[in-house]
């Protein structure tokens, strides 16, 4: 009722505009994005994708000053609903980072491919958009405006090569369950809502923790929410949408929702569960346990078999999914676990992108002789494109987890947050995780063996001209996985994420 | 000094990648010269340890590293370490002196030579790391170049011999990574080897004997010990020569060096409760590599078994938990990775000659290669432990050593063990002299009468004289070892001998 009453006497919240100027930026770019495409001609198209790339670069600067300015550390606005804290800068940063790696392997895949180009870039600013909102949302509300925003441009781009049925169906598939997904959310959304009489997660926090404990309206309403973004970030059982979306897709298109999105999702993810529902982990707790188990094998048993190289990177990437669910598993064990269940998500989530964003700008780069996905084409690679054989086997091996590359510190991170709660099951969580990374590395193995150990199939050995932008995008990458892999303690800083939880 | 040690070849492997590859000469003297100073640096460290006081670490590095998780760039070499380095190092140079005109197909020696000058780094850390994660990585950073170095210019079924090493050794580490994370947990937050040398004692029975199995995995696959030893016959059957070398000379040893560097110090009280089982595996594997020689057809899949038996020895001799079987141990792994990698280099060099490995198709070795077929000779002999060379003292010692083993174990068990090796030693007699016989003596099998074979080329004398002479040096004065490991040994046995004995 008081929600009401403060409704009816609207008064402007006062707002911090250095703490949203990225947000402001960003949104001044994408709608220049949209005006230059109409007056720009069709050979000049090219000019949008820089222009959206640069704008995404400039929308870092406000970030940086954010991070180094003498203001408070936590910013709050609209009675906490909004806030700027370092959890929120760094993934802000680190999802227009994403963003810009993702444009670099799109600039010539769209200009090439007879698309759209404008309006491609167009949307996936106004997907990251949604990204770098939904770091700050502290709201049932507004963290549903942002997943909204970032998933509906998404359903469009999945379709944007609209010639090709297979392109077509990505975009329905996707679409409807991700209708489906926010739908069974919000119900849950409501239900918290109607119980606890606030959005606001830190409110929702104490009252959860609190009196009202015990209602299973409750736990039905976090059970709904969890499934809803267990759609969002492709947990089993809850995948099956991801293979055919990723496979139809524009490959671009695929790095952005198997990075991005997906981590625009355990993003919110991270806010509800650790802001809101910390006090309730008996529902949250096993419900992780099972989705991380079923996830991370399911994942890597149907990986095994794929014979395309996305669809199988798509599978391993629902697998990578249950590795940073692991951590959520344990993190109710006590306050020390929990901190450290978050900070080992998150580092996963970091490494993730850049290990999986570089193996899809290796498969571009190599779709662009072969025209192929199938993984038998990457016969021989080594024989005439040296330098992607070799990059592309630091992508795989990391997403395996051999050291010394950044993925064996994210596993070892996540082996970490397991042992630390110290439970019988939380260890027997940590053997399935292990067993399940022996697995995987067979699948990451296989395309190593086609590119090293098979000769080239059709003998054609003519090398492969990379474009400049898809240089930029491995190097940036590969630099990523590489650092990260001898000094972790370089991304160990952010170890303070944690911060998020109070 | 130490880490010039350990990084010395893989910064040589990034100056070879920057290399082009048509540069052939170039990339190979390069490479030449980078393990050839490492190997320097290897004598610098020979040359400056203060044998006096072998227990200590020595050439210490403690730096920060990963605070976060509290692990530090600690590395230091006592005197177990040192003679593994060495061995690593100088093994290394002999490969890139032996594979100057012998490189494999598909050729490509800056690929290889890269490969192998990360395999180096790798080795080469494992033996001076101090911290379990810093072990870790070393020992994970192996497994990769091993991996293409099969896969790519391995034998005919090289892909799944590959693979399979991969998996194998990978399901290990992950179990063992498992153990160290526990370690760290239950020791007081710290990977620190000799700090956890301290607190790992402490821990209650049943926890230790937990992280003990997971530990026990990781090690045992790579050694490897009755059963998980299938990967080995395929990997070294596939094998490049160099690789195999390797492989046997220096890889194998991570395993035992394992268990003698974190499991049984750290854990003392588990692996009392464990090592009659790890001895019953260890004289199983003895028995068991013993038969499979002589069942097999193929001379490097035999010397690869013959491998499963010494093997064997060695985790006898750690079994026993004394001071005694365990520099037996670490004899008898310096001994192996002298001899194998010998016995590997003339199988590789045979084949070479002859294109076959099959020893129903070999004959006549000493009349077509004189020099050869008695090198060849020497190396069995000294394989099945012929006192006088170095083999012998990594094998009798080991079996004397089950006479008496540690305080609190079984008596009974430990000499039944000890008679079974003894036997197991009569089967390796057996083995390698009929495999001897078969490919020296006698005449040339009627399809190679009339061909050629070119005896020792010069860089096989390069590669082999210095492994030769090493072999007859340590056979006749095995002191000059067992002086360098004996104080360290002690200390590795200090927590088993100041447990309660009686159980």
């Amino acid at each position: 009722m008081s929600v009401l009453l403060a409704a009816a006497g609207f008064t402007a919240p006062a707002l911090d505009y250095h703490a949203l100027a990225p947000e402001i930026v960003l949104t001044s770019v994408l709608l220049l994005v949209l005006v230059a495409d109409l007056f720009l001609g069709e050979e000049r198209k090219w000019l949008v994708a820089n222009l959206a790339g640069f704008g995404l670069l400039a929308t870092m600067v406000p970030i940086v000053s954010l991070a180094v300015s003498d203001g408070p550390p936590v910013r709050s606005m609209v009675g906490g609903a909004y806030v700027i804290d370092d959890f929120a800068l760094v993934l802000k940063g680190f999802f227009l980072l994403t963003g810009y790696v993702v444009l670099l392997m799109s600039a010539r895949y769209v200009e090439e491919g007879d698309y759209y180009e404008g309006e491609f870039y167009f949307l996936i600013l106004c997907s990251i958009l949604g990204m770098v909102v939904m770091a700050s949302s502290r709201d049932l509300i507004s963290i549903f405006v942002a997943l909204e925003t970032l998933s509906i441009p998404a359903y469009m781009l999945a379709g944007w090569r609209k010639r090709d049925l297979k392109s077509n169906e990505a975009s329905l598939k996707y679409y409807l369950l991700g209708v489906l997904a926010s739908a069974v959310m919000l119900y849950g959304m409501s239900l918290i809502f109607g119980y606890t009489g606030s959005t606001l997660l830190t409110e929702i926090g104490d009252k959860v923790g609190g009196t009202i404990d015990a209602q299973p309206i409750v736990t039905v309403g976090i059970f709904l929410i969890i499934v809803g973004f267990a759609f969002k970030v492709s947990a089993v059982p809850f995948h099956a949408w991801a293979p055919d979306t990723y496979e139809g897709a524009p490959t671009p298109v695929t790095a952005f929702l198997s990075v991005a999105s997906k981590t625009g999702g355990f993003v919110a993810l991270f806010q509800l569960i650790f802001v809101a529902f910390l006090g309730r982990d008996d529902v949250w707790g096993p419900l992780f346990g099972v989705l991380a188990v079923l996830t991370m094998t399911v994942g890597n048993l149907v990986a095994l078999r794929q014979t395309n190289i996305v669809r199988m990177l798509a599978y391993s990437s629902i697998a990578q999914a249950g590795y940073i669910l692991v951590p959520f598993a344990v993190a109710g064990t006590n306050s020390a676990a929990a901190e450290s269940a978050l900070t080992a998500s998150i580092l996963y989530l970091l490494v993730y992108a850049a290990m999986n964003l570089g193996a899809f700008a290796v498969v571009i780069a190599v779709a662009r002789k072969t025209r192929s996905g199938e993984i038998s084409s990457y016969g021989g690679l080594f024989e005439y494109a040296p330098g992607l054989t070799v990059i592309m086997t630091i992508f795989l091996f990391s997403l395996a987890g051999i050291p010394p590359l950044a993925g064996a510190w994210a596993k070892i991170f996540v082996f970490r947050a397991v042992l630390d709660a110290g439970t019988g099951w939380a260890v027997a969580l940590g053997v399935v995780a292990a067993v399940n990374s022996v697995i995987a590395l067979f699948y990451y193995a296989s395309i190593a063996r086609q590119m090293w150990m098979t000769p080239v199939p059709d003998g054609d050995r003519t090398p492969i001209a990379v474009p400049a932008p898809l240089i930029a995008a491995l190097a940036i990458t590969a630099a990523v996985v590489i650092a990260i892999g001898v000094y972790p303690q370089a991304f160990a800083r952010f170890g303070d994420l944690a911060s998020l939880i109070r | 000094m130490l880490s010039a040690a350990i990084f010395l070849p893989i910064l040589g492997g990034v100056l070879l990648a920057l290399i082009p590859r048509s540069r052939e000469s170039l990339l190979k003297g390069t490479a030449l010269l980078v393990t050839l100073a490492t190997t320097g640096v290897g004598v610098y460290l020979l040359g400056a340890f203060d044998y006096g006081d072998a227990g200590r670490l020595q050439f210490a590095v403690d730096a920060k590293w990963i605070p976060v998780i509290n692990s530090r760039y600690h590395i230091g070499i006592d005197g177990i370490s040192l003679p593994l380095l060495v061995l690593s190092m100088v093994i290394t140079l002999l490969c890139v002196i032996y594979s100057w005109e012998h490189f494999p197909e598909p050729h490509n020696p800056k690929a290889f030579l890269i490969l192998m000058l990360v395999l180096e780094t790798g080795m080469n850390g494992t033996f001076a790391a101090q911290d379990l994660i810093l072990f870790f990585v070393f020992f994970e950073l192996v497994l990769l170049p091993m991996y293409f170095m099969i896969g790519v210019w391995g034998g005919p079924n090289r892909q799944y011999a590959a693979i399979k090493f991969f998996l194998y050794t990978l399901f290990g580490s992950a179990l063992m990574i498992l153990s160290f994370l526990a370690l760290y947990f239950k020791g007081g937050e710290t990977f620190d080897i000799p700090t956890l040398i301290e607190q790992g004692p402490l821990l209650a029975h049943g926890t230790q004997v937990l992280i003990f199995a997971g530990l026990f995995m990781g090690f045992a696959i790579k050694v490897p010990m009755f059963p998980f030893h299938t990967w080995l016959p395929d990997a070294h059957t596939e094998a490049p020569t160099v690789g195999s070398v390797i492989l046997a000379a220096i890889l194998l040893k991570l395993g035992t060096y394992g268990f003698i560097r974190v499991a049984i110090p750290i854990l003392p009280d588990a692996a009392r409760t464990w090592a009659p089982w790890i001895g019953l595996l260890a004289v199983i594997g003895i028995i068991y590599g013993a038969l499979g020689c002589l069942a097999q057809t193929d001379m490097k899949r035999l010397i690869a078994f013959s491998s499963v038996a010494h093997m064997g020895f060695v985790m006898l001799g750690i079994a026993t938990l004394t001071d005694f079987g365990i520099n037996a141990a670490v004899f008898g792994m310096v001994a192996h990775g002298l001899i194998t990698g010998m016995l590997f280099f003339v199988a590789g060099s045979i084949q070479e000659r002859f294109g076959t490995r099959e020893i129903a198709r070999l004959g006549g070795l000493l009349l077509q290669a004189p020099r050869m077929g008695w090198i060849l000779g020497f190396c069995a002999f000294a394989s099945l432990g012929l006192p006088g060379l170095a083999g012998f003292w990594g094998e009798f010692p080991a079996i004397l050593a089950a006479y008496q083993p540690a305080d609190g174990l079984n008596l009974a068990v430990f000499r039944t063990y000890m008679v079974v090796a003894a036997i197991g030693t009569v089967f390796a007699a057996g083995y390698l002299l009929w495999m001897l016989q078969r490919v020296a003596f006698g005449a040339a099998k009627s399809e190679f009468e009339k061909s050629h074979i070119h005896d020792l080329h010069v860089p096989e004398y390069l590669a082999w004289t210095p492994l030769l002479l090493a072999i007859v040096i340590l056979g006749v004065y095995p002191h000059l070892l067992f002086n360098i490991t004996d104080q360290a040994v002690e200390l590795v046995t200090h927590g088993v001998n100041s447990l309660p004995s009686a159980r």
